[in-house]
């Protein structure tokens, strides 16, 4: 059988977060929420870990780094020693200083351009990727809490709903869980 | 008022005072029959005189800039801010004290002479301020230095005492008005003080803007009179406020570790952690395209700078300049350590050290040339320093609740949350 999914419609950010509490504290597992602008503050209630992107972003920076020493290293001392103003030209620690700038540039290049792709691309939001969104209203005015029934085996579906309709929402509806390739 | 300094500080702090007492009386012993004792002496004075000085001056500069730009979070620290800011008071002392010795003693000549070798003439040494010495401006003098001499209108006695009471006068009235309107705020409430303090706030960036760079190249760049850098107010602005930022945070987290500032939270500490990350960056920034420039331009009357202080005191200088810049990059990169109490501390120490290292290298390698050395007395007048200002700060600290009421973003930084 396929999973079910309760989708749960609000339309003001507080008042889904409060929601989102509540049903927390009651023992829910809510799976994600949809809205049209970050949601302070909402992450660690429905239980979101903190995002590695961070991580990502500075091993980027360290190979931007690398590729840039590797780069000037062999271009500039080895294969094409270049007289520069008198600059030594024969050893990377004493020509060093010249090279700041565009290791700094390497760096800062890879890191922004890898946090942004590996952000698009786990997010599945790369150009051309089809959007995964239940309900097109949440990018306009409307947020929306995804919570399957597979996720919360110890309450009945109907047990589910009562506890989401003590909750202010403005919609509530029932429906098989698709996934969106 | 709720804060008071407890016997047991007010003991760590006159302990602190003592040793450093100590320490210097052994400096003064090591080094009386030097040539460059008197040298040294003042040169310590600057650097330490300077140094505290321009951590409070970070202060009340970040404090304006709080003002102007109308920030929320940072009011629950406002107090701690004001506070370190009013060392200004004697710092503003301190560094006129040493001025006006520096000034009756020709610029710190302390009669110590050598032999010009060429002409055999003898020539005065061992000056702070070496173009306040007449014997180098008068052009029938023997010792005539055509190059400081051209600087005349800007390196005179007379001009430079007219330009640091303007600044000295500048800091002294704005940090009383930013005082007053504080404690003010506190009991009338409504948004007539907040405005006010926008409006000066804006004012006092901008002279801070001109009086940064300008006061920097009167007390400090003059040392080296024959050099100059167009970047250096920017350079020591950078390394004052990030000191600043250091000591606010080193303060927030001891009044914290007593139990006060119950409304500062993690998210508060994450700022001044991402402030002290950022101005160690701006430093590190302005450090390196000094040097690149002239390093790479290579001409020998600019460069000089550098040989000085790399030939002579290659440690110091590579050591503070990886102290200020790898410290704080490497441990303050990521966000838990930006909220971790003991990795903080250790970071904030370091990079105090560093900076004073930073601004020990601005003065010493310029007054002392090879002779200059961090002994006794360098380490002992910093810790006499030291207590002074920490007593200072905290004993401000005292005269007003930690929290101020009625400010119109109180509500908004009670509620930060990052």
């Amino acid at each position: 059988m396929a999973d079910r999914v309760i989708y749960a419609m609000y339309d003001d950010d507080m008042v889904l977060l409060d929601g989102a509490k509540k049903l927390v504290s009651e023992g829910v597992h809510i799976t994600d929420v949809f809205s049209p602008f970050p949601v302070h503050g909402i992450d660690p209630v429905i239980g979101v870990k903190h995002t590695r992107l961070g991580i990502v972003s500075f091993m980027f920076g360290l190979l931007g780094l690398a590729l840039s020493i590797v780069g000037f290293k062999y271009m500039m001392i080895d294969n094409w020693p270049i007289n520069i103003g008198g600059k030594p030209n024969f050893s990377l620690m004493e020509n060093f200083p010249s090279f700041v700038p565009i290791t700094f540039e390497f760096t800062v290049l890879f890191a922004a351009h890898g946090m942004a792709l590996t952000y698009l691309f786990r997010n599945k939001t790369l150009p051309g990727m089809p959007a995964d969104n239940p309900y097109p209203r949440t990018t306009d005015d409307r947020f929306v809490m995804e919570i399957r029934l597979s996720d919360n085996t110890k309450f009945s579906a109907s047990e589910l709903h009562a506890k989401i309709k003590e909750t202010d929402i403005i919609e509530i509806e029932e429906k098989d869980y698709v996934v969106i390739k | 008022m709720e804060f008071q300094i407890s016997t047991k500080t007010k003991k760590t702090i006159f302990g602190v005072i003592g040793v450093g007492l100590l320490a210097v009386i052994i400096g003064i012993v090591q080094h009386s029959s030097d040539v460059s004792f008197g040298t040294r002496i003042m040169s310590n004075l600057l650097i330490d005189g300077f140094f505290f000085f321009a951590i409070a001056l970070g202060a009340l500069f970040f404090l304006a800039l709080q003002y102007a730009t109308e920030t929320g979070w940072s009011v629950a620290v406002k107090r701690v801010v004001e506070g370190i800011a009013s060392y200004v008071l004697v710092g503003i002392g301190i560094l006129v004290a040493v001025f006006l010795v520096l000034t009756f003693s020709d610029g710190g000549w302390f009669g110590a002479e050598t032999v010009n070798n060429s002409a055999g003439h003898i020539v005065h040494t061992g000056h702070i301020y070496q173009w306040m010495d007449p014997a180098f401006t008068d052009m029938n003098s023997h010792s005539y230095d055509p190059i400081i001499a051209n600087k005349a209108p800007f390196l005179t006695k007379p001009f430079f005492w007219v330009v640091s009471i303007v600044y000295f006068a500048t800091y002294f009235l704005f940090y009383k008005g930013f005082r007053k309107r504080s404690l003010a705020e506190d009991l009338e409430g409504g948004t007539r003080i907040h405005f006010k303090n926008f409006s000066k706030g804006a004012l006092f960036l901008v002279l801070f803007g001109y009086f940064s760079s300008t006061s920097s190249w009167h007390w400090i760049m003059s040392v080296d009179a024959h050099w100059f850098s167009t970047l250096y107010g920017w350079y020591v602005f950078g390394g004052m406020w990030c000191t600043a930022m250091t000591t606010i945070m080193l303060v927030v987290l001891f009044l914290k570790k007593k139990g006060h500032l119950q409304l500062v939270n993690d998210s508060h500490i994450h700022d001044i952690g991402k402030w002290i990350f950022a101005t160690s960056f701006l430093w590190s920034y302005l450090f390196f395209s000094q040097f690149m420039l002239y390093w790479y331009a290579d001409i020998p009357e600019e460069v000089i700078y550098y040989v000085e202080r790399i030939a002579e005191y290659k440690y110091i200088f590579w050591g503070m300049f990886m102290i200020n810049f790898i410290i704080p990059m490497l441990i303050l990169m990521s966000a838990d350590a930006k909220r971790n109490i003991g990795i903080l501390m250790f970071v904030c120490f370091a990079i105090i050290i560093g900076h004073w290292a930073d601004v020990y290298m601005l003065i010493t390698p310029g007054t002392m040339h090879e002779h200059g050395s961090i002994g006794f007395m360098e380490v002992g007048l910093f810790l006499i320093f030291a207590g002074v200002f920490t007593y200072f700060v905290l004993n401000t600290l005292t005269k007003a609740p930690l929290m101020p009421k009625n400010h119109p973003y109180l509500d908004e930084s009670k509620h930060h949350h990052i």
